[in-house]
């Protein structure tokens, strides 16, 4: 069993950044678990963390393949004991009147949300860790889960420091 | 000042300093062919768009620089994958720039559409599909840069029709603003002082010298190294020359067909002081058996390559030029300050080891005096007559490892083939490509096979029309003769689909058509006679073609996953080998 890595990647907010990233995956086989984007407070920055099950000598090949792409401004590997990692996941449960109560009271114990209740499902929004998740799946279960999405996995470092600590937009030149 | 997108581009070559671009019209790409006539660029008219790639590819393996090809959108574009792919694998220095369908019809599966970008992001260091008429100018310039640094590469800019007739303010300046792109360049200190160190410990040291030393133009500090610590130099495929190979410290080729008491070297060494080489497996044979006695340093300017495939010792990030200067540097105070000695290794006897080792194993032909040519011998008369101020250019298989093995080479960039990839039909566009990048001084000599000749002697129109005076020498066999080579000693002599009729084309109606004087040689009491005659012509493409004996084999070898230690030096070994087994 490899290993599960979450790097955290600061990308150019360019197109076609995330096709590099897949692509570069892909073409060397290295197998990605989870994979979460989106925009962060700089509109010119894109923020991917990346969930990999590797040993430590792939993974310093994977980072450095990573560093390779243009676009890639810097990658941090974050340790699962110095970070923040968050999954979040809707799923749709069969509940009748007599189950409904039951499916609630496990929500609550898991401090998830109902989002959408019909006269026979319950839509359940929950986040946490990727154990909090798959616990909570296993338990609703035996009422019957319709449907399961699952985001990929966020993170971020405890503590006050910044990914884009010292990395500083510079100009080079062409001799 | 307001020009159109297509004189931007124009302007932005013009402004790196380009002088030739290799390309070929059409559609999407036709508004960057009007302003190219008043440009002051020197366009080369090819005939197929690989062709364009290859002889970019030439242009800068032989010169160092940036080779820039153009050509239009859709099959033009998907043309070039293969060169790209090539210059991907050896590190070439290439800007490919391609017309694309207008913006707005871009997915609509438009004619001659296609996501070039997509197909060729995997196989190039870098591209961008222009997304602005603003972006022309700093897309090319950013690619240029990029194609040129670091570890160099090629770089496609897909360039939009509607974005090179739209309008746009000229403006150029010269900075790049790539911020996630900034290449280690100084090798790190310490790891400078312990490189040394090991290098003073070690009793059986060695070069592994790799083509990023060409690519650096490192020549001059690797021979100021060598020679000053007394290292024996090994150059891979990808690097003959970079060292010269008549210093009595040069050991040779390594690798599959690589010489005997090179292989041995790797195998026996107890440091391996690896300059932008990559361990790749075509050195390594089976890379658990790889130099086993062997501490590495390994010098690159891809962090990715150290650690890739070997165990590294002292890891060093930077250019390999810059990193040997500071090696150079401690070695020149240490002279100054009288302590060099405690930086100089004791390499006699494993020096004279070596050459006893290159005195006792020497290549084999064989060559009767009279009768049949053998392949080795017109290849080793090639060199005798062109000579070492020729540049060579080989194509892929049996003719490109005697090309390797036979001439011995004295500069980066002397040496032009296809390493990594392994792409047959090379030859004849980068040697053309190489020819346009030396000038006329310089004698540009292509040697090789039928079988790679076939796949690109369309060429030859360019060469002609374009006067461009290449030494085109085809080994002729009339076989595949590698691959025969391995279906002979892997596949029990069942030869499958090898034979290329020695006369289909006959290749001196193929010189005929194309207006250059043609020579065949077919006995190896002519060759010397008919050389002298070829050489004589210095100012038109000559094709010389060599009817050659087809059973003769590349050795040494080192069969495919084998251990280095199971080199082959004769089919005659192989056989008793095969026997005990």
């Amino acid at each position: 069993m490899h290993n599960r890595h979450t790097l955290s990647v600061l990308v150019e907010n360019k197109p076609g950044v995330l096709t590099r990233i897949a692509g570069m995956f892909a073409r060397r086989a290295y197998n990605i678990h989870s994979l979460a984007v989106g925009p962060t407070d700089d509109p010119r920055l894109s923020r991917l963390t990346l969930v990999v099950g590797t040993e430590a000598v792939q993974l310093e090949q994977i980072t450095k393949q990573l560093n390779k792409l243009v676009h890639v401004l810097k990658i941090v590997e974050l340790d699962p004991e110095e970070s923040v990692e968050r999954e979040m996941q809707l799923i749709k449960v069969a509940a009748d009147p007599v189950t409904r109560s039951q499916v609630i009271e496990l929500a609550d114990v898991f401090r998830a949300k109902i989002v959408d209740v019909a006269h026979d499902a319950i839509t359940i929004e929950v986040a946490g860790s990727p154990a909090k998740l798959e616990a909570m799946a296993e338990l609703l279960e035996p009422f019957g889960i319709r449907e399961l999405v699952r985001s990929g996995t966020i993170a971020l470092a405890r503590g006050s420091r910044s990914i884009t600590d010292g990395s500083k937009v510079r100009m080079q030149r062409v001799v | 000042m307001e020009i159109t997108g297509a004189q931007a581009v124009m302007r932005s070559l013009e402004a790196l300093g380009v002088d030739t671009v290799f390309g070929y019209p059409g559609g999407a790409i036709l508004p960057a062919y009007d302003p190219l006539i008043d440009a002051d660029l020197n366009h080369v008219l090819v005939r197929h768009e690989q062709g364009a790639i290859h002889m970019a590819e030439g242009y800068a393996q032989a010169t160092g620089r940036v080779g820039v090809c153009i050509v239009t959108s859709g099959p033009a574009a998907t043309n070039l994958v293969t060169g790209l792919a090539d210059a991907y694998m050896d590190s070439v220095p290439v800007l490919a720039i391609t017309g694309q369908v207008a913006s707005t019809a871009i997915g609509s599966d438009a004619f001659q559409e296609a996501d070039v970008t997509g197909i060729t992001m995997p196989i190039t260091k870098h591209n961008e599909l222009v997304s602005s008429p603003e972006r022309v100018a700093d897309a090319i310039k950013e690619a240029y840069h990029v194609a040129r640094t670091g570890r160099p590469g090629p770089v496609l800019v897909d360039i939009p029709k509607d974005i090179l007739n739209a309008t746009v303010t000229w403006e150029w300046d010269e900075r790049v603003d790539l911020p996630g792109y900034r290449p280690t360049v100084r090798g790190h200190g310490k790891m400078i002082r312990e490189a040394l160190e090991l290098i003073a410990e070690a009793e059986r040291p060695v070069i592994y010298a790799g083509g990023g030393l060409v690519r650096a133009g490192a020549g001059d500090e690797l021979f100021s190294f060598a020679t000053r610590l007394r290292l024996p130099v090994v150059t891979t495929l990808m690097a003959r020359g970079v060292f010269p190979d008549t210093h009595e410290l040069a050991v040779g080729m390594p690798g599959m067909h690589g010489h005997y008491a090179a292989v041995r070297a790797f195998q026996e060494t107890d440091l391996l002081v690896t300059l932008g080489a990559r361990f790749d497996d075509r050195v390594t044979g089976k890379l658990s058996a790889f130099a086993p006695h062997a501490r590495v340093i390994h010098v690159d300017v891809d962090p990715a390559e150290i650690g890739k495939n070997r165990v590294v010792d002292v890891p060093i990030v930077g250019d390999v030029k810059v990193v040997l200067g500071q090696l150079n540097r401690v070695l020149e105070d240490r002279q100054d300050k009288g302590t060099f000695e405690k930086l100089l290794p004791d390499t006699t006897t494993w020096r004279a080891y070596l050459d006893e080792l290159k005195r006792a194993h020497p290549l084999r032909v064989d060559q009767p005096e009279i009768g049949v040519l053998k392949p080795q011998t017109a290849i080793a008369a090639v060199y005798d007559h062109w000579g070492d101020e020729a540049v060579y250019v080989a194509g892929v298989g049996q003719h490109q490892m005697w090309a390797s093995q036979l001439i011995p080479y004295t500069r980066g960039g002397q040496w032009v083939n296809s390493g990594g990839l392994g792409t047959m039909g090379f030859a004849v566009p980068a040697a053309i490509g190489a020819k346009v990048g030396v000038g006329r001084e310089t004698p540009v000599v292509a040697i090789d096979g039928d079988g790679c000749f076939q796949m690109t002697f369309q060429e030859l129109a360019t060469a002609v029309q374009h006067d461009i005076p290449v030494v085109f020498c085809v080994v002729n066999n009339g076989f595949l003769g590698m691959v025969r080579q391995w279906q002979h000693l892997f596949y029990d002599d069942r030869l499958s689909q090898v034979a290329l009729p020695q006369d289909l084309p006959d290749l001196m109606k193929i010189a005929d058509a194309y207006g250059i004087p043609g020579f065949r040689v077919e006995r190896v009491e002519d060759l010397d006679t008919v050389l002298a005659k070829a050489r004589a012509i210095d100012d038109r493409p000559v094709l010389i073609e060599f009817r050659v004996h087809p059973d003769e084999m590349v050795f040494p070898m080192v069969p495919a996953g084998a251990s280095n230690d199971e080199i082959l030096e004769s089919v005659e070994e192989w056989r008793a080998r095969a026997a005990q087994a």
